[in-house]
């Protein structure tokens, strides 16, 4: 992978004081971490290993590594960004064991990093569209997940995203995250980061699409 | 003038902000003229909401009271 993005923001005084609290030993500063983190850990977590179980003793293994660690914080980076860099070495090291292709592995290439996202054959030689997007008839993601099946069409489709879009997808646009944060826990750049949000993208409206089509 | 297929490739950028000021005028511009690729635009940000749909927080009891159990053990050998 090229150069690292720029590094990473310090952390908050909300961090520090976050921090200090779970270090004395308060219940309630660790339930705050683990509320605001755990699910979309498990989420991340599932992109670099191959079952749900399996992710979810990822998290809990850097669980117990972010208290081992935390006296050793130094707010050099913001707290979230330390915590999810040990969640995906964790979880790398764990997929590179079960075979698995992880993103931004030096292992594996992913089959889907150059030419257009979008199906060319869309197109005419002039890049006007020959096959336009056929309407949806709805118009809100409401209205999209209201039907199970469409829900599940696009949970799937997530799924089997080449895993470097997955993980950006994932903390995109599941979890919200800025592009800012995806690069500093990813290490990637900022370039990189949006190629893949767009090729994830792409392919999960084309997933959506052959849904409604029924194909 | 922007193709469409070239519309197609600029969506993200578009819609993450990053787009030059030049290339988001062809980029509007291109959008005004064109009803499928507005239908794509419109297809991309209703993908990207229903995406953001799918996220789910909640942490099964147990498993929160396995953590905090883990915690206690870890204060007591603090």
């Amino acid at each position: 992978m090229s150069a690292t993005a720029a590094s990473a923001v310090i952390a908050s005084p909300q961090d520090l004081a976050l921090v200090e609290r779970v270090l004395a030993g308060e219940d309630a500063a660790f339930a705050e971490l683990i509320a605001a983190h755990h699910a979309s850990m498990e989420r991340l977590a599932r992109v670099y290993v191959h079952s749900g179980d399996v992710a979810s003793e990822v998290v809990q293994e850097t669980w117990m590594a972010v208290l081992d660690g935390l006296q050793r914080f130094e707010g050099r980076s913001a707290l979230k960004t330390w915590i999810y860099r040990i969640l995906t070495n964790k979880a790398k090291t764990r997929g590179v064991r079960e075979g698995r292709i992880v993103p931004f592995s030096s292992l594996g290439r992913e089959d889907d990093d150059r030419g257009p996202a979008a199906d060319p054959d869309r197109f005419t030689s002039k890049g006007r569209w020959s096959d336009p997007p056929s309407p949806w008839g709805h118009d809100s993601p409401e209205a999209v997940l209201r039907r199970k099946e469409s829900m599940r069409a696009l949970q799937q489709a997530v799924e089997t995203l080449p895993p470097s879009q997955r993980a950006v997808v994932t903390m995109r646009d599941i979890d919200g995250w800025s592009a800012e944060d995806v690069c500093n826990v990813l290490e990637i750049t900022e370039t990189n980061q949006r190629v893949l949000l767009h090729r994830g993208r792409t392919r999960l409206r084309r997933a959506l699409e052959s849904h409604y089509r029924g194909e | 003038m922007l193709s469409c297929q070239e519309l197609t490739e600029l969506v993200t950028d578009y819609l993450e902000g990053t787009l030059k000021l030049g290339d988001r005028m062809r980029f509007r511009m291109h959008l005004a003229l064109c009803p499928p690729c507005r239908e794509y635009l419109r297809q991309m940000e209703l993908t990207v909401g229903s995406v953001g749909e799918l996220r789910e927080s909640h942490i099964p009891d147990d498993v929160k009271g396995e953590l905090m159990s883990a915690f206690r053990d870890w204060k007591q050998q603090g």
